[in-house]
């Protein structure tokens, strides 16, 4: 059980680090993608330990809620994109002082 | 655990190359891979429904619509290297471990129980439990769920919807233009020629050749064109059939009658 966790959080810390570093929009939301995942993964895991479904039931929320902010997401991206003509998020800086 | 340890180097392999391709596609050929293995984990945890969702939604859906993105907006997009912020990469390591570490050291500590298991659960089965859950107590928050789904589907049509400005040119504007164009710059009316007609190669991308060997470049697609793309092969092989007309000094009384035709 705590192989289980320690995996899900590593793989949280290196989505964490990827969203820090990487330039392009479309690789900080799969970054972001990859720390839902892993949060999905204790979830699950503690289900199994608690006995108890509703671990289950969050991850599926999470799946839907992630599914939800893809589309919104990647439809800002596109929207960004085609008005800049770049998905890098150092490019969106028009409103910087 | 056999599972566990057969997946979990791979999926950290595949979570590190996601953060450390160069490629935004190879990224997402990474979080693929993690995400199958993530699937692999749950139906090893006694969780079959979210397994086949995890499949289904997760690599099926969520993964295409990010290719798809990345098709949209270039595939051959990658990251520049230059740092906006100076030290930020080593700033977000130093984090990152950090991080990890707090992490691993919460876990180590937990008070942690023996594991139950689901094996309760299993006289109906995994998804009737669930249902039982989602459609009981959950139920709320599942009409919100769908609440959001809506939205979400609302927010991405107006986000990726274009007004269009100006109408659309009819036929026989585009008509009127080609004559303008063709008093004033003197540009041709008609058809651009085709690529490859008289080069010695038929593919799209070699433009074709006026009767003395000039390329003409209009004849290779635009996009083409914007990428550099187009190469002209045989100029010199051109050039050199004309060499070996001139040298051969062939009569000229069919080409002639081919002009004035």
């Amino acid at each position: 059980m705590t192989a289980y966790l320690t995996l899900s959080m590593l793989l949280f810390s290196i989505g964490a680090v990827g969203v820090l570093i990487r330039r392009n929009a479309i690789v900080v939301f799969m970054c972001v993608e990859l720390m839902l995942n892993a949060t999905n993964l204790a979830f699950v895991s503690f289900a199994r330990q608690h006995g108890n479904l509703d671990g289950q039931v969050a991850a599926f929320f999470v799946m839907v809620v992630a599914a939800a902010e893809v589309v919104i997401g990647l439809a800002i991206i596109v929207s960004i994109y085609r008005t800049r003509r770049s998905a890098s998020v150092d490019e969106a800086n028009l409103l910087k002082a | 655990m056999t599972a566990f340890w057969i997946l979990a180097p791979v999926m950290l392999v595949a979570a590190l190359g996601l953060i450390f391709a160069r490629k935004a596609v190879h990224s997402a050929l990474c979080l693929a891979v993690v995400m199958i293995c993530l699937a692999m984990l749950y139906a090893a945890q006694d969780a079959p429904f979210l397994f086949v969702v995890q499949i289904i939604v997760y690599t099926g859906a969520i993964m295409m619509l990010f290719l798809f993105v990345l098709m949209l907006v270039g595939v051959e997009t990658s990251d520049s290297v230059v740092e906006t912020i100076k030290g930020q990469r080593a700033a977000a390591a130093v984090v990152g471990v950090l991080f990890a570490g707090v992490l691993a050291t919460a876990v180590a500590q937990a008070v942690s129980t023996a594991v139950v298991g689901l094996g309760k659960f299993d006289e109906h089965g995994n998804v009737y439990h669930l249902a039982e859950l989602l459609f009981g107590p959950y139920i709320v928050a599942f009409q919100f769920t769908a609440a959001l789904m809506i939205v979400a589907v609302l927010g991405a049509m107006v986000l990726a919807h274009r007004e269009i400005l100006v109408a659309a040119p009819t036929q026989q504007e585009l008509q009127a233009k080609r004559m303008r164009d063709y008093a004033e710059f003197g540009r041709h009316p008609g058809n651009a020629p085709t690529p490859g007609v008289f080069a010695l190669h038929n593919a799209v991308d070699t433009p074709a050749l006026l009767p003395d060997g000039t390329p003409v470049a209009e004849s290779v697609a635009a996009s083409l064109r914007a990428r550099q793309q187009d190469e002209v092969r045989d100029t010199h092989e051109v050039a050199d059939v004309v060499a070996e007309i001139e040298a051969a000094d062939i009569e000229p009384t069919a080409t002639e009658g081919q002009e004035d035709a």
